[in-house]
């Protein structure tokens, strides 16, 4: 198959990429970009460790092929910190634990990213429906649960001088 | 009679039992946190493993040559690659190292590794083995541990009568005399599952060989110290030539202690190419080729007096070994132990019989053995406490192990919380009121270990060791050999080291996870870290500290009578705190007194004179509301309650997450995680069919923690996050009993089981009235 040249966005940064039109989203940003925060767990998008946002929407990026989104802007777990300050999620993953051995943990921030973003004040179902989609082998969810009510419920929220 | 107040000699604590995060948070949360899945290195080659696809076969010859015609593949090894080592983590016991992992001459299990490929790309690598030829003899397979056992079965290896692997026997008290006593006695058969592991890292390694003879191994395990060891035997290698990495690991839970084909396969093409090698497995391999948790048939015959007093059980159990032993001897073992907890029994007898089948083998996971004797003995026991009439909370408890209790020629109970345990899920049911229809509530208790006294592998060292080193800016790098999966070890023995030296959790450094400087130490399994890692690190934070302060003594001109310590990095005389020195100024002071030798404080622990099983031992009650849908015979959990016994807590958010996440586990155990085989073949080797906890099926789980002091363990710290996968399969059977009067006696529970049962129920009843 012809190689494409396309262009991902990622977390604020143009990528140019030479790459075969069968390359997955998640094989461009781990092998041909090499941010590896992005994890694979399986191989039936179930599981949810690949999950990426795509203009602020949640999406496994075992599901698309790159150049599906050619141009778009992506975000990884590397992207949510800015300048060394780390976003309110991350900060709230932190204080209630929502991780354990950690492979999980990009793809769960960011179906928890996309979520906040788009639910203003979430009931704990539409959390736990939200995260629906990851798999936990380790925490039992509910610490997860608890760091997104938190910072839907502004815990974390920056105070405007 | 065993209620006791908490006296923990070493309070007030600064460091221990507060909120701390995980030292590895930040590179968790941010990403940058590699694991054994991330590692690329310059001039890496992938690999990819062809696999058995019969369960029973004879390997007559193997032809790759097509294969090495495919541009870009480099190497393809077989069995007559290696050494043809049989190895298992039992060293000690020769008849017990029984697998070659690259079989040389038969194959044992549907998945069993044949061949590998090394290629520039996985793709490559991957097409390789459709150009592989292998030609086979099938031979006759079994399956199954009661078939396996017969006369007649086919011999899956030689020299094993009736494919009976190993064999068991625990016996304590007069047994018989003990059931004679009994005015009631029950006996049942029990049937449990299997479970996978599926850890979200699949097994994964990167190999290095180079010219000098050395090897460095990435990889995704729970002992870089055992993965050296066994790969010392089967490379012929010393073990100080090979190197185990592995710096972040996406899980274990009993699976990762093993050598798997991912390290060995990788080695073996790493030793032929001269290059790196990474063979990371997929789902389905990691389903159908790695090991599962043991499946069990369970017959146990309990011996009660009519007030409820426990007098005798026997118990026989025919486990499902699968084509290899591996970690499954132990599980053998432990789940004829903890078949007797938490309880006290005048006479216990247990004969375990492990079987080989031409299945996936199984082995040790979360829990050990124990999920399947307490699905089996605390329904059994609620049973009884029906036909009797009994308050099982209280039958319970009068039975119950109590601090200071010895099992007959087993073990001592030093501490045990388990009385304050049954008083909490008493107030939690209470708490419920009158439940709807369509819920019930049910409760299992139980023990765990807190790390064996076992060594199978044959280790010169001792069981954990642990190095300090002080640097002259007040800064520490603690060296361990215990490993950290996700659990949270580095940060509880930071939290150790900060507490015993008397600095911040910030100021300490772990190094773990790499066997060229970390010192020995038998890993992370049979929740033995905490406690014996944990000695560890406070003896040679300890060491550390002593000599600090050997020189502030020299300085201080007190009176001896005065003694003087460190907290919160500030050095002084205990009874007068004002006065004194930073420790960065006392470990520069100390630092030129040695002439300029850094401090460094050494530590070790192995068990001595602590019976046959454990140094200490952990308690637990666990409650959970269930709800199931009487047309379709679901089940939904609704609420959890939990209370636990773990000694002192060290890390407070840590033992939180081990507690909710060994329930989640055990939940999946007992009614969701079902690993169905047909003449050898996993059903369901993916995430789409292998269904488990999400986290819209994850109930609230109230936590109650029950402080005891083990005298045992560090700060008074015993076992957490592993006993609590054994009871809540038991629970959700319980609750089911509660609700229909029906008794599951196999587990996972599966809705169709629930609805044949109402219906069976429903016959029965008919029948009855008719009469």
């Amino acid at each position: 198959m012809e190689k494409k040249l396309i262009t991902l966005i990622v977390n604020d940064i143009e990528y140019e990429l030479y790459i075969n039109p069968k390359t997955l989203l998640v094989e461009a940003i781990r092998d041909h970009i090499g941010l590896t925060g992005t994890k694979r767990g399986c191989e039936t998008v179930s599981c949810g460790a690949c999950t990426v946002t795509i203009d602020d929407m949640a999406v496994k990026s075992c599901s698309v092929l790159a150049i599906q989104v050619d141009g778009r802007r992506i975000t990884t777990s590397e992207g949510l910190e800015k300048n060394g300050v780390l976003a309110p999620i991350q900060k709230a993953f932190l204080d209630e634990g929502s991780y354990q051995c950690g492979f999980c943990t990009s793809g769960m921030l960011m179906s928890s990213e996309a979520f906040l973003k788009e639910t203003k004040k979430p009931t704990e179902e539409q959390i736990k429906e939200a995260i629906e989609g990851n798999i936990c082998r380790c925490t039992g969810y509910n610490s997860i649960v608890r760091a997104i009510a938190a910072v839907a419920k502004g815990k974390y929220a920056e105070v405007k001088s | 009679m065993n209620k006791y107040t908490v006296i923990n000699p070493h309070e007030p604590f600064r460091v221990l039992n507060t909120h701390v995060h995980n030292i590895d948070g930040i590179a968790k949360v941010t990403g940058r946190a590699t694991y054994t899945f991330d590692v690329k290195l310059p001039g890496m080659l992938y690999g990819k493993i062809l696999r058995s696809p019969y369960p029973h076969a004879k390997i007559i010859k193997i032809d790759f040559s097509k294969a090495m015609e495919i541009p870009g593949v480099i190497a393809v090894v077989t069995g007559k690659d290696t050494l043809g080592v049989k190895q298992g983590i039992w060293r000690r016991y020769k008849d017990l190292c029984d697998e070659q992992i690259l079989p040389v001459d038969k194959v044992r299990y549907i998945g069993e590794p044949v061949a590998a490929v090394a290629a520039v790309t996985e793709e490559i690598a991957e097409k390789a083995l459709d150009y592989i030829e292998v030609e086979y003899e099938e031979l006759p397979a079994t399956f199954e541990p009661l078939d396996a056992i017969k006369k007649d079965a086919p011999e899956i290896h030689e020299g094993f009568e009736r494919n009976i692997n190993v064999t068991r026997h625990i016996e304590w008290g007069e047994v018989e005399e003990a059931f004679e006593e009994a005015e009631y006695i029950r006996e049942d058969w029990f049937k449990c599952g299997g479970q996978a592991h599926m850890c979200m890292e699949t097994r994964a390694a990167v190999s290095s060989y180079t010219p000098e003879g050395k090897i460095t191994i990435y990889s995704s395990n729970q002992s870089p110290y055992y993965m050296q060891g066994l790969m010392a035997g089967v490379l012929g290698m010393r073990e100080g030539d090979i190197r185990v990495l592995s710096q972040y690991v996406g899980g274990g839970f009993g699976g990762k202690f093993e050598l798997d084909g991912a390290i060995f396969c990788s080695a073996i093409l790493s030793m032929k190419t001269f290059k790196p090698v990474k063979i990371c497995y997929t789902r389905e391999e990691d389903f159908i080729a790695t090991k599962r948790r043991t499946p069990m048939f369970y017959y146990t015959r309990t011996g009660v007096k009519k007030d409820g007093t426990f007098c005798a059980r026997e118990a026989k159990v025919f486990t499902n070994g699968g084509a290899y032993t591996g970690m499954g001897a132990t599980a053998l073992y432990l789940t004829g132990f903890f078949h007797s907890f938490p309880y006290r029994w005048k006479g216990y007898r247990y004969d375990g019989y492990r079987v080989y089948t031409n299945t996936l083998p199984s082995t040790s996971m979360r829990g050990f053995g124990a999920p399947q004797a307490m699905w089996c003995s605390e329904q059994q026991i609620e049973w009884i406490a029906a036909d009797l009439g009994l308050d099982p909370i209280e039958m319970r408890r009068k039975n119950s192990h109590y601090e200071g209790y010895v099992v007959p020629g087993q073990a001592t109970i030093a501490s045990c919380g388990i009385d304050q345990c049954y008083d909490e899920i008493r107030t939690w049911i209470k708490s419920k009121g009158k439940l709807p229809k369509d819920r019930s509530i049910g409760i299992s208790a139980c023990g765990f270990m807190s790390g064996g006294i076992f060594n199978w592998f044959d280790s010169p060292y001792s069981f954990s060791s642990a190095v300090v080193t002080v640097n002259n800016d007040g800064t520490v790098e603690l060296h361990v050999g215990c490993q950290e999966i996700g659990q949270g070890s580095n940060t509880t023995m930071a939290i150790i080291c900060a507490e015993a030296l008397g600095v911040k959790v910030g100021d300490v450094k772990v190094h773990s996870g790499d066997t060229d400087h970390c010192p020995a130490d038998l890993g992370a399994w049979g929740s033995r870290q905490t406690l014996m890692a944990g000695n560890a690190v406070k003896m040679a934070s300890e060491d550390a500290k002593k000599q600090l302060l050997e020189f502030a003594y020299a300085q201080s001109g007190l009176n001896i009578v005065y003694d003087l310590d460190i907290k919160d990095s500030w050095v002084h005389a205990i009874a007068r705190p004002e006065r004194g020195e930073t420790f960065e100024a006392l470990v520069k002071r100390a630092t030129r007194g040695k002439d300029g030798q850094r401090i460094v404080g050494r530590g070790y622990y192995t068990p001595h004179r602590k019976g046959m099983i454990s140094p200490a031992y952990s308690y637990m009650l666990q409650g959970v509301e269930v709800e199931i849908d009487e047309e379709t015979g679901k089940i939904r959990l609704l609420d959890s309650m939990t209370a636990h016994d773990c000694g002192q807590p060290i890390n407070h958010l840590g033992l939180m997450g081990q507690l909710e996440g060994a329930f989640s586990m055990a939940a999946g155990y007992g009614y969701l995680e079902y690993m169905p085989f047909e003449d050898g073949k996993m059903m369901n080797p993916n995430l789409v069919d292998y269904k488990m906890i999400r986290s819209t099926e994850m109930p609230p789980a109230n936590i109650a923690e029950i402080d005891t002091y083990e005298p045992e363990g560090p700060y008074g710290a015993k076992e957490a996050g592993e006993g609590l996968t054994n009871p809540t399969a038991a629970a959700i059977g319980n609750a089911i009993f509660h609700r229909f009067g029906v008794q599951m006696k196999e587990c996972p529970v599966r809705p169709e089981m629930i609805v044949n049962a109402l219906k069976e129920k429903a016959e029965k009843d008919k029948e009855a009235k008719k009469k």
